[in-house]
């Protein structure tokens, strides 16, 4: 049975165990180093499944309702009916260096045509979509359009993003920005041919003609 | 290449003083201000992963009442622990959405049991992509979906049955017609799969420090 219980991590995860399994998981967990760390990558993949379903805006009362009743109460004194046993300790999960571009989809132009620039690039057929780390990525068409879809905070006034198509080691700026709210939706000024990354740095206002400060994010060379 | 990417440290954000301007604030702070009785920084998540929560609890429930229950009891939850959080190491969207889940699925079992049988399985949301949708959310939407695609027909469905349907490990063996050591293994490798794929896509990095 015990080496059993190890195999129950994902339906875990997913709360996909009775009440009983749940238990018997759980006290294993108190006692498994490697089973904590397993879970805490697969609930990332798990509250992942979350964000692959339509979100749908509450109706409006309910953010009063909730910030009424949080109001009305003293903090952490009531608990939860449940208590979730957390991962004590999340492996530091490795930085991600970017040895080659991941292309996490390849559109085949089913998308209808929209004044979204990035969408208008997804609906080209063959058209990619590359990541750029955490921030959100590059839709690259093949003749070279791009567009950054990016969620990177506002800059100070007295600083911008600046695009770069990098090639052979020679970067050509591509598009100055200052972030916003959500994700900034850029045009890349410069087509994005085969074997180029693109990249973003922080730079004075009015931006540079190379780049001065290391990359907040790029592409790995796309193909 | 090998770059190592950074968490951006852009300063002088429009804040100002008052530190009321939490639009640029990270999910990480507004946890720590919600942890210190901060109802702004609640409000503040709140905008930023209600309409996830709240279409995650619809696809589960079904039933808008119901979904709302999930959401306002996930969200009281997370105003009432959110010091609990400090001492852990996820992301902040992750705990958020698993306490929503939890709560969602919870309350369609208390309904099954109410009605002696489980509802049939969840299907997929028919509703038309929403125009206003944030472009971040439709990207993270598209590699997710994209990663799903990805997996074995078998391994998708266990997924989808056991995180939308709310069902159990025995419940989906039962209602597949498979032994549960299949079912089992079907999720540990559908989801050990996906969690591979999203790193590889960069989406799901741990928190930067």
């Amino acid at each position: 049975m015990a080496a059993d219980v190890h195999s129950l991590v994902a339906a875990y995860a997913l709360d996909a165990l009775d009440e009983g399994e749940e238990r018997e998981f759980e006290d294993h967990l108190a006692e498994c180093e490697r089973c904590r760390e397993e879970l805490a990558g697969l609930r990332e993949a798990a509250a992942a499944l979350a964000f692959a379903t339509p979100p749908t805006t509450p109706p409006p009362e309910l953010q009063q309702r909730i910030l009424e009743q949080a109001r009305s109460e003293r903090p952490n004194v009531v608990p939860l009916h449940r208590r979730r046993r957390w991962a004590a300790t999340l492996a530091a999960a490795a930085a991600v260096a970017v040895a080659a571009a991941v292309v996490l989809g390849i559109w085949a132009g089913s998308l209808r045509n929209s004044k979204d620039p990035f969408e208008s690039v997804l609906s080209k057929p063959g058209s990619k979509l590359v990541a750029m780390g955490r921030y959100g990525g590059v839709a690259v068409a093949p003749d070279g359009e791009a567009v950054l879809a990016l969620a990177v905070p506002r800059t100070a006034s007295d600083k911008t993003y600046e695009a770069w198509v990098i090639r052979g080691g020679k970067a050509t700026p591509a598009g100055l920005f200052h972030g916003q709210r959500g994700a900034s939706i850029v045009k890349v000024s410069k087509p994005v041919g085969a074997g180029s990354v693109v990249a973003v740095t922080v730079e004075p206002a009015g931006g540079s003609s190379q780049p001065t400060a290391k990359p907040l994010v790029a592409s790995g060379p796309v193909s | 290449m090998g770059l190592v990417l950074e968490h951006p440290t852009v300063s002088g954000s429009a804040g100002g003083s008052t530190g009321r301007d939490l639009a640029h604030a990270t999910d990480e702070s507004l946890l720590s201000l919600v942890a210190g009785s901060d109802d702004d920084a609640l409000a503040e998540l709140y905008d930023r992963f209600g309409g996830v929560a709240y279409g995650l609890a619809l696809r589960i429930l079904r039933d808008e009442s119901l979904a709302q229950d999930a959401v306002q009891e996930a969200f009281l939850a997370v105003w009432r622990t959110a010091d609990r959080f400090l001492a852990e190491r996820a992301r902040p969207s992750t705990w958020i959405l698993t306490i929503v889940h939890r709560r969602a699925v919870d309350l369609v079992r208390r309904q099954e049991r109410r009605r002696g049988e489980p509802l049939e399985a969840a299907p997929e949301p028919a509703s038309p992509e929403r125009v206003d949708e944030e472009a971040t959310l439709r990207f993270q939407r598209r590699v997710v979906q994209e990663a799903l695609r990805r997996l074995p027909a078998e391994q998708r469905q266990a997924l989808e049955l056991g995180y939308y349907g709310g069902l159990t490990q025995s419940q989906l063996a039962e209602q597949l017609g498979q032994p549960l050591g299949t079912i089992k293994s079907r999720m540990f490798a559908g989801l050990t799969r996906l969690h591979e794929l999203l790193s590889q896509a960069g989406l799901e990095e741990s928190i930067p420090r």
